[in-house]
Order: C-alpha cells, then sequence, then structure tokens
C-alpha cells in the first residue's frame, strides 16, 4: 500500500480503488459470494431440517444417498446432511475466531518489534525465529493438552459450580482452548508482515512530517501507520482463515480437537475416512464442502491481495 | 563460508535448546504425573517408577537430565514404550518416513516444476489458466481427504497396493503419491511465481537483445534466479516431510515418526515429545542452513547473512 497522498487517479481514494479491482475479479467474487452462502445455509438451515445434529434413525444405518436423507446417513443412522451444516458452522466459528486471536497476538507482537526496533526487536523477532522451527501440529497438542487440563482441573475443583453447571463450561472451556491454541501457533506469519511493515514506514517522511506538526505517538499509530498496515494485515488475515480451517480438521481428525458430540467438518471427515470402503458417501460430502470453502476463502484471499497490493501484479 | 556454517550452526543449537526447554515446559503445565493411568500399580511401585525416571526431582533438575542426555547422545528412556530410549525410536520411525518423505517431495518436483514453468512461459493462456486452477484446486485438497479417496481408488477398487501396513516392498507408494500431489500444488505455484518475476527483469532482456535462443533464456539465464521461492519453500517443506505427515501416516497406519509426534505429546511421554520436538528443529535448522548456502551460490547479490 502507497502511503495516502497517492498520485493515482482523480480523486479516488486507495481503498475506493482496491474495491473496484476486487470487484472484476470474477473468482474472488465467487469466492466471496460462497462464503456468504455457506454461512447463511449452515445457520438457518439446520433449523428447518427435518433431523437433529445427533439424532438417530437406527432402522437406516450407513445407508446411501436418498430422498430422505440427502447425503446419506452415518453408520449410527444420523442424517450426514444435517451434520455437515452443525459441521460447517463448528469449522466457519473457528476459523474466524482462530484467525481472530492470531491477528491479535501478531499484529501486537510485530507492532512493537517494528516500531521500537533496535534490541528489543532482535531479541522478539529471534522468538518467532525459535517458534518457526517448532513442528507446529505439536506445539498445539501440547498447548490444548497442557492449558486444557490445567483449565479442567480448575472448573472441577475451586471454581464452585455445580456439576452439571461445571460439566457444561468444561465443553465450552474446550472449545475455547482449541481457538488460542491455534491462534497462538498462526501468528508467526502476522508478526513478521506487520513488523516488516512498520519498520519500513516508521522511516518514512510522512511521519517525520506528522511528529513535526506534534503529533503524538498514539496519534501517529492509529491516524497514520495503522491505516497503511492495515493492507497486507487484511491479505495475510485472509489467507490465515483457510490455514486455520485446516488445522482444526487435522487436530479433529487425528482425535485432538473438536470432542463429540460436537462436530466439524474435520470430525465428519474423520468418521468417513474410516468406513471409506463401505460408505464412500460419509467423506466425499463432508470433504467436498471442506475443500469448496478452502478453495474459496484461497480465491478471495488471492483477490484481496491483487487488489491492495497492486504491485504483486507487476 | 567456514564462519557462516560455524556461527550458525551455534545458532541451530541455541534453538534446539529453546525448542527442548519449551516443550518440557509445555509438559509440565499439565498437573497429572505420566504414569498415573497405569492402574493396579501400589504407591511403592510408583514410587520406585518415579524415582528411576528422576520424576521426584525438582524440576530443574528433571530438564538438566533431559537436556544433558540429548546433548551427550545417552539419551533417556521413553516413559511409555517400555525398554527403548528415545534414540531407538526415533532410529527406527525415521527410516520409514524418509522411505514415504524422499519420493514425496520427488513427485512434487517432477509435477510441479514442469507445470509450474509451462504456466509461467505462456502467460494468460488457456494452459496458464488450467495449471494454476489445479494447484489451487490441490493446495486445497487437505491431506485428510485425498488420503482415503487414494486408498479407495488404488488400495480397495483398483488393488494394486495395500491399503494400510507396512509389510510390502511398494507400501511407501501411497502415502508417497498423496503427499507428492499435495506439494506438487505448491511447487507449481512458487515456480510460477518465481519464474515471472524473473523473466520481467532487465537480465533477461538483455539476454534476448543480445540474440540469446529462448531455450538458453530460460535454462541458463532465468531457471537459477527462478528457483529460489521454492528454494525458500523446500527448506521446511522437506523437514517436515522427512519427520512424517501426521494425517498421512495415520490413514495409510504407517509405523513413521508421525504417530510419536502426536502420541508422546498426548500421553505425557516426556522424553519422547522432547526428543521428536529436537530432532524436527535440527532438521529444520539443517535444511535452513543448506538452503541459504545453495541461495548465495545461485543468486551471488544475496551473499551469506548470519
Amino acid at each position: 500500500m502507497n502511503p495516502p497522498a497517492n498520485n493515482s487517479r482523480i480523486s479516488e481514494s486507495p481503498w475506493q480503488a482496491a474495491w473496484r479491482r476486487l470487484r472484476r475479479n470474477r473468482f474472488a467474487i465467487g469466492g466471496a459470494t460462497f462464503i456468504v452462502v455457506l454461512m447463511l445455509v449452515c445457520w438457518i438451515a439446520p433449523g428447518y431440517s427435518a433431523y437433529g445434529q445427533s439424532q438417530q434413525d437406527l432402522n437406516l444405518q450407513a445407508s446411501p444417498p436418498s430422498a430422505a436423507h440427502w447425503m446419506g446417513t452415518d453408520s449410527l443412522g444420523r442424517d450426514i446432511a444435517t451434520r455437515v451444516l452443525y459441521g460447517g458452522r463448528m469449522s466457519l466459528l473457528i476459523g474466524l475466531a482462530a484467525t481472530a486471536v492470531a491477528l491479535i497476538i501478531g499484529v501486537i507482537f510485530g507492532g512493537i518489534s517494528g516500531w521500537i526496533g533496535g534490541r528489543l526487536d532482535a531479541f522478539l523477532m529471534r522468538i518467532v525465529d525459535v517458534l518457526y522451527a517448532f513442528p507446529f501440529v505439536v506445539f498445539v497438542i501440547l498447548l490444548n493438552v497442557a492449558v486444557g487440563e490445567v483449565v479442567k482441573n480448575w472448573i472441577a475443583t475451586s471454581s464452585g459450580l455445580s456439576v452439571k453447571a461445571a460439566n457444561e463450561w468444561r465443553s465450552q472451556a474446550e472449545l475455547l482452548i482449541l481457538f488460542v491454541a491455534i491462534g497462538a501457533v498462526e501468528w508467526l506469519t502476522m508478526a513478521r508482515v506487520v513488523r516488516g511493515q512498520v519498520l519500513a514506514l516508521k522511516k518514512l517522511e510522512f511521519i517525520t512530517a506528522a511528529r513535526s506538526c506534534g503529533a503524538r505517538t498514539p496519534m501517529i499509530l492509529s491516524r497514520h501507520l495503522l491505516p497503511n498496515v492495515l493492507g497486507p494485515v487484511i491479505i495475510y488475515a485472509s489467507l490465515t482463515v483457510p490455514g486455520v480451517m485446516l488445522l482444526e480438521a487435522t487436530l479433529s481428525f487425528l482425535g485432538l480437537g473438536i470432542q463429540p458430540p460436537a462436530a466439524s467438518w474435520g470430525t465428519l471427515i474423520a468418521d468417513g475416512a474410516k468406513e471409506i470402503e463401505s460408505s464412500p458417501w460419509m467423506l466425499i460430502f463432508p470433504g467436498t464442502f471442506f475443500t469448496c470453502t478452502l478453495l474459496a476463502l484461497n480465491f478471495l484471499g488471492d483477490g484481496l491481495r491483487d487488489a491492495l497490493d497492486p504491485k504483486s501484479l507487476q | 563460508m567456514l564462519n557462516f556454517i560455524i556461527s550458525r550452526t551455534l545458532q541451530g543449537l541455541a534453538v534446539i535448546l529453546a525448542v527442548l526447554v519449551i516443550t518440557f515446559g509445555l509438559l509440565k503445565l499439565s498437573p497429572s504425573s505420566p504414569f498415573n493411568g497405569e492402574r493396579n500399580v501400589t504407591p511403592e511401585v510408583r514410587a520406585a517408577q518415579n524415582a528411576y525416571y528422576g520424576l521426584d526431582k525438582p524440576w530443574p533438575v528433571q530438564l538438566w537430565r533431559h537436556v544433558s542426555g540429548f546433548a551427550t547422545f545417552n539419551y533417556p528412556p521413553s516413559y511409555k514404550l517400555k525398554g527403548r530410549n528415545v534414540g531407538e525410536i526415533i532410529a527406527q520411525a525415521f527410516p520409514v518416513s524418509v522411505a514415504i518423505g524422499v519420493p514425496a517431495l520427488l513427485i512434487a518436483l517432477a509435477l510441479g516444476i514442469p507445470f509450474g514453468a509451462m504456466a509461467a512461459l505462456k502467460p494468460n493462456t488457456l494452459e496458464d489458466r488450467t495449471a494454476t486452477i489445479a494447484s489451487t484446486l490441490g493446495i486445497c485438497m487437505p491431506s485428510l481427504v485425498l488420503g482415503p479417496l487414494v486408498a479407495l481408488i488404488f488400495g480397495l477398487k483398483l488393488k494394486w497396493f495395500n491399503v494400510s501396513g507396512w509389510f510390502d516392498a511398494d507400501d511407501w507408494v501411497l502415502p508417497a503419491m498423496t503427499l507428492g500431489l499435495i506439494y506438487s500444488a505448491y511447487v507449481a505455484r512458487l515456480m510460477r511465481g518465481g519464474l515471472r518475476e524473473t523473466l520481467a527483469q532487465d537480465f533477461i532482456r538483455t539476454a534476448r537483445a543480445k540474440g540469446a535462443s529462448e531455450p538458453a533464456v530460460v535454462f541458463c539465464h532465468a531457471l537459477k534466479l527462478a528457483c529460489l521461492p521454492l528454494l525458500n519453500f523446500l527448506g521446511p517443506a522437506a523437514a517436515g516431510l522427512l519427520t512424517g505427515s501426521f494425517v498421512v501416516e495415520n490413514v495409510f497406519q504407517v509405523p513413521g515418526l508421525g504417530q510419536h509426534f502426536v502420541s508422546s505429546a498426548t500421553n505425557g511421554d516426556h522424553p519422547l515429545a522432547m526428543g521428536t520436538a529436537a530432532f524436527y528443529a535440527m532438521l529444520i535448522v539443517a535444511f535452513n542452513l543448506l538452503v541459504d548456502i545453495v541461495q548465495a551460490m545461485l543468486n551471488p547479490r544475496i551473499g551469506l547473512k548470519t
């Protein structure tokens, strides 16, 4: 992104220009439309489904797609279409929430590192280097297990909740820990992006000009630096969402993420993978939804990059 | 050059030490003892176990015990896989992961480089569009979906290979194919980007102006620089492939390293978790060093930065 005073077209702000470029990109608009429709369907449609998420029909166990069950049933006789929609809610929710966590950590960490610079910068970036050398799935598992046990123990012993309330809270807490654990792994590149951007920007003349006009640091950060960092942050955040969703699915696939009775696309795919020989539809439907969503998110992310960072187009 | 290697090796050792300490810290956050899950054990037996593994000592002593063990190649015993030490476990599982990872990497390069280069040489044509869409699809096709499908088609329907296990000489094919297909998408993308960017540069115009033929321009002038983004990706990717993919090893029931990463972290096998994490970090450090050296050879402008 150029600094605000750019010499492009007549009276068109950089954001308007970016929006114009984005609108012309059919793939990006298609991806965005897909995501919006998917979200609406996942949040509205299950309410109108004839089946519940865990409702079983033991007469129809592992039955192929039919008029009553559009995507068939799983080995416990549950409607897969309904479960795919509920699972989609969970996967999309985790994708957005964990990206938000990664965004907050990454922007603050990278911002401090780049703005203060010097020794602190060198130290903070060494931390990032070390964490890059860490097998990230292991890191998530360790965080998930360790923090999970600490929190569960706390809920069980010293929170003063009744057993039933504690159980309810526990599943909420498990979900929250998963967001935080995934977010705590995925912030590294975001921190590098923001740091590089801040480091380059703070040396530019318009920051010096703002300072010589008497602007204080909070003012410079919020009015001058933030708008210029926002472009790369949006680009990278939109590319983080599919990465986060993939990580959640991987964890759930390995039995470490979402726990039953809740379902996500990862757990549905894991269930389907076990029955791949006898009932392939159990994998194919959630797998298709998952792949299409990742594809749509990637198209949107690439489109945003081309729109917000025209230099990358050459 | 020598200075560079020495200084980077020392930095790498610091990184590995940091990884060991962080893993230990995370494992110790979990309040339960690694042996709490084992039932029908008298308190005396439990105490003897704790004393044998040093779990009765304060945590700095435990940490020192582990770290000095790894540093002197005097590997600590695994808590869960009884009678075997961490070194033996890694030495047994690593060749399996290598037998899958190396062919996977070769498949990825053999597919990705030609397709990526073709897309870059004919920008905005049908070939380019097809290759780009196919590679985006490959990036979005997660191994947990592709793996079972590959197993279904080539294992269960066509019966060319075993679906799971590690018994026959050709059991590496399906897992390597799954991983190779996915990685080839990334390779193609990076190759296309790198080559397009290089072909737009001034020295390519100069080469064309002095009359170099198109193949000479691509192979003698552009290719070296165009490989740089790919090379940077290959360092960490090779480390990841060689230490095993958790999902693919799980799908095809392969006894590689990946399973140990997951199981040791969940069942509280502290020495094995630390050992596998440090092993992975070691490979990352080594491959990054290698990438930096090759990069400096390919592009003198980059040089060796410590």
